[in-house]
């Protein structure tokens, strides 16, 4: 197992690299001049060319990118633009919103999802599959922002139940959690949808299979055979599929996070995108490709946990 | 008293065509102690007789018209679930073809055999680990503590097959029904699993149905043979019997076909094919294929008792022999 570990941990750092060379790149390519962009056309050629010396703009390509590595290795993403606070600690002051609501709509997305993919596999064809299709179908095909103020309407305005508006940093765990009902169902019905069709469609599969039989041949309970026999092998493309939505969903969380008004990294893309703070845009894209790498490894090592081959290869 | 009576057993599948028979009016007997041997060329219904007997068939799709399965006093036939799963891996356990597929390939052996005598002997788990290792020593797993926590894919096929039949005795059952056991597995192993098998039997007393068809294993393990084709029993009789004075066309086929190193010329495989359950079958099944077919084939033969425990349905065979 150890040695799976190292292995699956050595992958990360090529990718890595090549995810922050894109970045760097990307920031490059945009056409214009930074110092320009930013300072505007009014200003003078002085005070440009102090911008450009303190951006490092002066510098070679090659001298740029290498300092921006090591920067990066070191953590340190620089200064943001906009505001003049590192660029960390404009990221690091919204991101655990935003990693509190990925997780919990994470985890609406897995206990709605496979319970219900399950049983439209066991029922397949019958009157509770067609329902099962039908919703996650419209689950997949809702935008988040319509689906978000339908259940804004319904909970916050008419029954009153959530606040309308999230209230910014709250210390009260429990208003906390309160808070985040609303928006991590708005985010993980979607992914409950997706989950179901994954569940159902894997489950159909193991369904049929020898060991299966065989589960029944020993006179276990219907129950421990599809759940304990049948679930585990059906596990590894849930994995796949919440693995790869997770990753994304620092993206996604941002129509969700807009709509209920919630303080998250939604917000500050928008802002960065707004004032043109590239170099607050270069940290999050940063931010958001490692925690898709390692949400990536974290699975690669659940898939290890699940099926004992895995490990083998 | 015969421990499985099974009568006028049919079971049916649903076809494009609607429901078609795969199983036709079986009669079985095993008694403890004995084996029963089912022969027959591939697709004629000898694994689904076996899944019939012990209600494993697909839950859509399949069902059993008619006839009774008598075991130890009931009708598994007409059983409900919960009393048949009390009977499935207790006092009846079931070896299946492929040991390659036929195991959970994301639990260990240790816990796949742990988990039968946890669910019908309520041994605590360490218990039931005890047991399990004791079991595997029984069906000569090598180096049984080292091995009890891994993974199917580690094992070999004749390997793999032990720890199915481990699983299958784990309660002592009253009747195992093993299902090709050993056509998956090459000759040197095939003799070791069927030497381990007869000795799990003497040492239980169990009654075997075996399955297969290769008229070599038969001879070496069955006490009695049913040769089965297109759903229907078309011979039965004690196992000298079947190779000394075989009735049946088709089971005389067989008995061409088999390889045997006495022979030198070539095998003769029987010419045509078993019907698929879509044919509809008017008169004698074999028929078609019959080197001794005659007029009187349009109509089905009955199953015709022709001397002490020997039956025959044929119309030409029966004739000849004074009843
Ligand atoms: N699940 C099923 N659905 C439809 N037909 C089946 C099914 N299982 C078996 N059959 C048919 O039943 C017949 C007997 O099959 P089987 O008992 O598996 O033969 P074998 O003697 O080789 O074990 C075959 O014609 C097969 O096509
Ligand atoms: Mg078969």
């Amino acid at each position: 197992m150890l040695r799976y570990v190292a292995k699956r941990l050595l992958f990360t750092l090529p990718i890595l690299f090549v995810v922050a060379t894109c970045v760097f790149q990307l920031a490059r390519v945009v056409p214009g001049d930074p110092a320009l962009v930013i300072l505007g056309d009014q200003a003078n050629a002085e005070a440009l060319q102090a911008l450009r010396q303190r951006m490092g703009l002066d510098r070679s390509l090659m001298a740029q990118y290498l300092s921006f590595l090591w920067d990066t290795v070191r953590g340190d993403l620089g200064l943001s633009l906009s505001s003049n606070r590192t660029v960390w600690s404009e990221i690091s002051a919204v991101l655990p919103f935003t990693i509190e609501l990925t997780i919990a709509a994470t985890f609406v997305g897995v206990v709605l999802g496979v319970p219900v993919g399950v049983l439209a596999a066991l029922r397949r064809n019958r009157v509770a599959d067609y329902v099962t299709r039908l919703l996650s179908l419209a689950g997949l095909s809702f935008p988040a922002f319509v689906s978000g103020i339908l259940l804004l309407l319904a909970f916050a305005v008419q029954l009153r139940w959530f606040p309308v508006v999230s209230r910014i940093v709250i210390n009260d765990p429990l208003t906390r959690l309160h808070n985040l009902v609303l928006p991590s169902i708005n985010l993980g019905l979607i992914m409950a949808a997706y989950v179901t069709r994954v569940t159902r469609s894997s489950m159909l599969g193991v369904l049929t299979e020898d060991y299966m039989r065989t589960a029944r041949a020993k006179g276990l309970s219907r129950r421990r055979i599809v759940w304990s026999h049948g679930l585990r092998n059906a596990l590894i493309p849930i994995v796949t599929v919440v693995g790869l939505y997770f990753g994304t969903m620092i993206g996604n969380s941002v129509l969700t996070e807009i709509v209920f008004n919630r303080p998250g990294v939604g917000k500050l893309i928008l802002g960065a995108l707004q004032s043109r703070d590239y170099t607050l845009l270069q940290g999050l894209m940063i931010v958001f490709a490692f925690f898709v790498v390692m949400v990536n490894l974290c699975t690669d090592l659940v898939y290890g946990l699940i099926d004992p081959r895995v490990k083998a290869r | 008293m015969s421990l499985l009576s099974v009568s006028g057993l049919t079971t049916e599948f649903r076809t494009d065509a609607g429901w078609r028979a795969a199983v036709r009016d079986v009669d079985l007997e095993v008694g403890a102690n004995e084996t029963l041997a089912i022969v027959g060329e591939s697709g004629s219904g000898k694994s689904v007789t076996a899944l019939s007997i012990l209600r494993l068939l697909p839950e859509a799709g399949a069902r059993i018209a008619g006839g009774s399965c008598l075991f130890e006093g009931r009708d598994l036939a007409h059983l409900d679930e919960t009393a048949m799963q009390a009977i499935r891996g207790a006092r009846i356990g079931m070896v299946f073809q492929e040991p390659m597929t036929a195991l959970n390939p994301t639990m260990t052996i240790g816990n796949q055999i742990g988990e039968v005598l946890v669910r019908h002997r309520g041994m605590p788990r360490a218990e039931a680990r005890a047991e399990t290792l004791r079991l595997l020593e029984r069906v000569r797993l090598p180096s049984p503590a080292r091995r009890i926590d891994d993974y199917p894919h580690q094992f070999s096929g004749g390997m793999r097959q032990r720890v199915v039949i481990a699983m299958a005795i784990a309660c002592r059952p009253a009747l195992l029904l093993a299902d090709e056991p050993t056509t998956a597995l090459d000759v040197t192993i095939q003799a070791q699993i069927l030497r381990l098998l007869k000795e799990l039997q003497r040492e239980n007393g169990m009654g075997m149905i075996f399955i297969t068809h290769n008229l070599g294993v038969v001879a070496q393990i069955a006490d009695r043979v049913a040769v089965m084709y297109a759903g229907r029993i078309v011979e039965s009789a004690p196992v000298d019997e079947i190779f000394a004075r075989p009735l049946h066309p088709y089971t005389r086929g067989l008995l061409q076909a088999m390889p045997r190193h006495d022979r030198m010329q070539d095998l003769e495989p029987i010419p045509g094919a078993v019907p698929s359950i879509r044919e509809t079958i008017v008169g004698c099944a074999f028929a078609p294929r019959c080197p001794l077919r005659i007029a009187r084939c349009v109509e089905a033969p009955p199953l015709d008792a022709v001397g002490e425990n020997h039956a025959v349905r044929c119309w030409v065979a029966a004739e000849k022999v004074p009843a």
